[in-house]
């Protein structure tokens, strides 16, 4: 029998998907709990945390530079070090890279446009906590909405993440080849840490559950975690 | 004191507004631009006469906060 997660939902001032985030897992038979930023702990019990997309603090200095100052990132901080589960979604992972928690940082979209359309995604590596229940080089339809995705890391960075199998997804076209989107190395969508219980992408798997809306692609990635 | 602090992208990673706008000019007819680098100026004034304490604290304040430095370099002066 499936098991029932208990998700704890991240909130910050300028955070605009977090109900998006709380509805996809309730949809999939889950327990979800906000969390406001000033919190100093996560509820008990919990087996994922999200950082949800928007704009925490109007994206001000840069991208989730300021919201990883906030209370409650010390304790997920915590939670990852003891090998808890955390995805970070579009401001998520930015969020999650000025902490330190991924490795690499968001830099502006090379077009300097706020790009908003559904994306195919190439499945890079599956064998992590997210991404089991995709095939190796699927294919995926995924909204993208987002104006600072365009993932940096220098080469060194980039050499470790492909040897650790860190690089979970890539911008492609339908048949599976890189494309460029937003000027990401090597057009990188999404990456965990080494130890691969820490998860970022810039797409919202969250927005694809109904294939009347688009897509359900996004049903595997998000019950990967139930595994 | 003020401590003023710009922020750029390091050298070798793409900087796409300051491209945008060296084509930009190039379109206008500017000739002879080599290079435009966009960053972002941070105005800091200080509590103090220290200089070297105000150098130390803006320079954790740039490691910390102000600067991304997987990305970015930063230079502080001191007035």
């Amino acid at each position: 029998m499936q098991k029932s997660l208990k998700v704890a939902v991240l909130r910050f001032p300028g955070t605009n998907c977090e109900f998006d985030t709380q509805y996809a897992f309730e949809k999939l038979g889950h327990e979800t709990v906000l969390v406001w930023h000033e919190n100093k702990s996560l509820p008990e019990d919990i087996d994922l945390v999200v950082v949800p997309g928007g704009f925490s603090y109007g994206d001000y200095l840069r991208s989730g530079a300021i919201a990883r100052f906030s209370p409650v990132m010390e304790a997920v901080k915590a939670y990852a070090g003891q090998g808890g589960n955390v995805l970070g979604i579009c401001n998520g992972f930015q969020i999650l890279t000025e902490a330190g928690l991924l490795p690499g940082a968001l830099k502006r979209n090379n077009n300097l446009h706020f790009i908003s359309k559904h994306q195919t995604l190439k499945v890079v590596n599956n064998d992590n906590a997210f991404l089991n229940r995709c095939e190796k080089d699927e294919v995926l339809n995924i909204p993208i909405a987002h104006a600072d995705g365009n993932y940096y890391i220098d080469d060194e960075g980039l050499a470790e993440l492909e040897a650790n199998g860190q690089v979970l997804l890539r911008y492609c076209d339908t048949e599976g080849n890189p494309v460029v989107v937003n000027g990401s190395v090597t057009s990188i969508a999404g990456v965990c840490n080494a130890k691969k219980n820490v998860f970022g992408l810039m797409p919202h798997p969250e927005r694809a559950l109904e294939a009347i809306l688009g897509s359900e692609d996004g049903v595997k990635m998000l019950k990967g975690f139930e595994a | 004191m003020t401590a003023i602090v710009n922020v750029f992208l390091k050298e070798g990673v793409l900087d796409p507004q300051g491209k945008a706008a060296h084509h930009a000019l190039d379109s206008l007819g500017f000739e002879g631009v080599k290079d435009v680098r966009i960053g972002k100026q941070i105005v800091i004034e200080l509590d103090t006469d220290d200089r070297s304490k105000a150098e130390a604290e803006v320079k954790e304040m740039c490691e910390t906060l102000l600067a991304n430095t997987v990305i970015e370099d930063y230079t502080i002066e001191i007035h």
